[in-house]
This record gives structure tokens, C-alpha cells and sequence, in this order.
């Protein structure tokens, strides 16, 4: 496949009420194989998928949340959460998942996946993509 | 224009199949190519022959069937989407051990790369969901 387009992966909803979020991430697993540019946003109540010490075991669902700490693996490491959306929430980056990735254009030094950015960058992030995926 | 399209709700209880169906036919009868129609989520819904809605109301799923039989179109069911569902086609019902299949004529079930390289090689990727 000779163009590379650039893939952005727009999450929205709340991990469990539905099952966007998980769907969601089974095609960024699977997409990660096409050697796209791949980015994820998560913005509005999708905020809520990366937060820490999710346990779901009183609703008897998967807690698919441990997966999101792949991506790095998978070469998905451009991970953009909408401040706005974690400020009306009452969430900071403390309260997310510690998502990293090896850098091999920095001698595999791990760095943060995640970038906290505006609603305003978020727009320009997404009026730069090619493909956008809404979940 | 080379166009794809992905459905993510299901018949009826929600719009985005009628509109994605008015949308292809419009976007065929305007001279573009549909690539492909790929259904995610409860989107796989659409695929069942199963389907009998009232003799009044439309067919969503025939009109699809229609459709595709029409002009050539690849209607995709994700296939993980589709087994949580219970939407099977023949080889799907063997591999998983079910006693039918309920696959609407026009679908094929395949894997979520078909959404990808739906991304990739067409000029615009249209969704239609919630």
C-alpha cells in the first residue's frame, strides 16, 4: 500500500454505558496493522475511557481498559484528550492511564502518549486528518 | 468521487440506515462509485433476512439487498460486530457451531481491515450513526 493517510479515531462516549468504546478500539488494534498515520481523540464523556482503576466486576463486564496500555506497541502513540472535556469532569491527567510509548527515533526512550490539548487545537487536529472514525 | 460509507445502528429503532441508504442511492444516481458499505456496531443488524417488518412500512434490509443486486455493492458485516450479534452467514454458523445461518442476500461478513482499506482507498469515508 503506497499512501499513507492520516487516520484519527474520535472517541466520545463513556466506557461501559455502551459498546462504542470497546468497538472502538478493536478497529484502532486492527487498523494499527495498515502502517497508517494513526492518532486517537477523546473528548466529551470519551474521557472517561482512560481513567484509572476502572473495575467493572459489580457489572459484570470486561474491563477492557488495560488494553488502551498496548497501543504503545502498536505504534498508536499520538493520543490527543480535550482539556475542556476533562475540566467540565472534574478529571486532570493524573486521573488517566499512564500511556507511554518507546520512542525509536530517541534511542526507545519512553515518553507520554498522551497530550492534553484544547478544543481549539483538538478542531485543527481533526480538520488535518484524512479519515475520521466518530465512535 | 470514490465514496465509503459506515453504518453504526441498527434498522428502525434508529435512522442512520434510511439515511445512509438514501445517501448511496443519491450518491450513485450522481455518477460517484460506492467503494463499499461497511456495517459496525449494531449496524450488522441490517444484514439478517430474517427481518419482517409490516407490509406497510419499508423493508430495510430487502432495500439494501436491492440495491446492492442493482449496482454491484459490497456490503460488508463486520464479522466480530456480527458473531456478538448473532448475524451468521453459512461458513460463520459452521465455524461456531450454530444450527442456521440468517445472512441477507447482497452481504458478506468480513473483518474490520475491509473498514481500513475502505479509509484508505476511497476519497471520502461517510458515517452514519448516533
Amino acid at each position: 500500500m503506497s499512501d499513507v493517510k492520516k487516520f484519527l479515531y474520535v472517541n466520545r462516549k463513556a466506557p461501559y454505558g455502551t459498546i462504542y468504546a470497546l468497538e472502538s478500539l478493536e478497529v484502532v488494534l486492527i487498523g494499527a496493522a495498515f502502517e497508517q498515520d494513526v492518532a486517537l481523540a477523546f473528548l466529551d464523556d470519551g474521557v472517561f475511557q482512560l481513567t484509572k482503576g476502572q473495575d467493572t466486576g459489580e457489572v459484570g463486564m470486561k474491563n477492557f481498559s488495560p488494553t488502551y496500555k498496548a497501543l504503545g506497541d502498536y505504534d498508536v502513540n499520538k493520543i490527543y484528550v480535550e482539556k475542556e472535556s476533562l475540566d467540565a469532569r472534574g478529571l486532570t491527567l493524573d486521573d488517566l492511564l499512564p500511556l507511554t510509548y518507546e520512542d525509536e527515533d530517541d534511542d526507545w526512550a519512553e515518553k507520554d502518549s498522551i497530550k492534553v490539548v484544547s478544543a481549539a487545537e483538538m478542531a485543527e487536529i481533526m480538520e488535518q486528518s484524512d479519515v475520521i472514525l466518530s465512535f | 468521487m470514490k465514496i465509503s460509507v459506515m453504518i453504526s445502528e441498527g434498522p428502525y429503532t434508529h435512522q442512520a440506515s434510511d439515511t445512509a441508504y438514501h445517501f448511496t442511492k443519491a450518491a450513485l444516481e450522481g455518477g460517484h462509485e460506492i467503494f463499499r458499505v461497511f456495517f459496525y456496531h449494531d449496524g450488522v443488524n441490517n444484514g439478517t433476512r430474517l427481518a419482517t417488518p409490516p407490509q406497510d412500512d419499508r423493508n430495510i434490509v430487502n432495500r439494501w439487498s436491492e440495491l446492492a443486486a442493482e449496482h454491484n455493492l459490497d456490503l460488508v458485516l463486520c464479522v466480530a460486530a456480527a458473531q456478538r450479534r448473532g448475524i451468521a452467514d453459512p461458513d460463520e454458523a459452521k465455524r461456531n457451531g450454530k444450527d442456521a445461518d440468517n445472512i441477507a442476500p447482497g452481504f458478506r461478513i468480513s473483518g474490520l481491515g475491509q473498514l481500513i482499506e475502505a479509509g484508505i482507498q476511497s476519497d471520502r469515508l461517510v458515517t452514519f450513526g448516533d
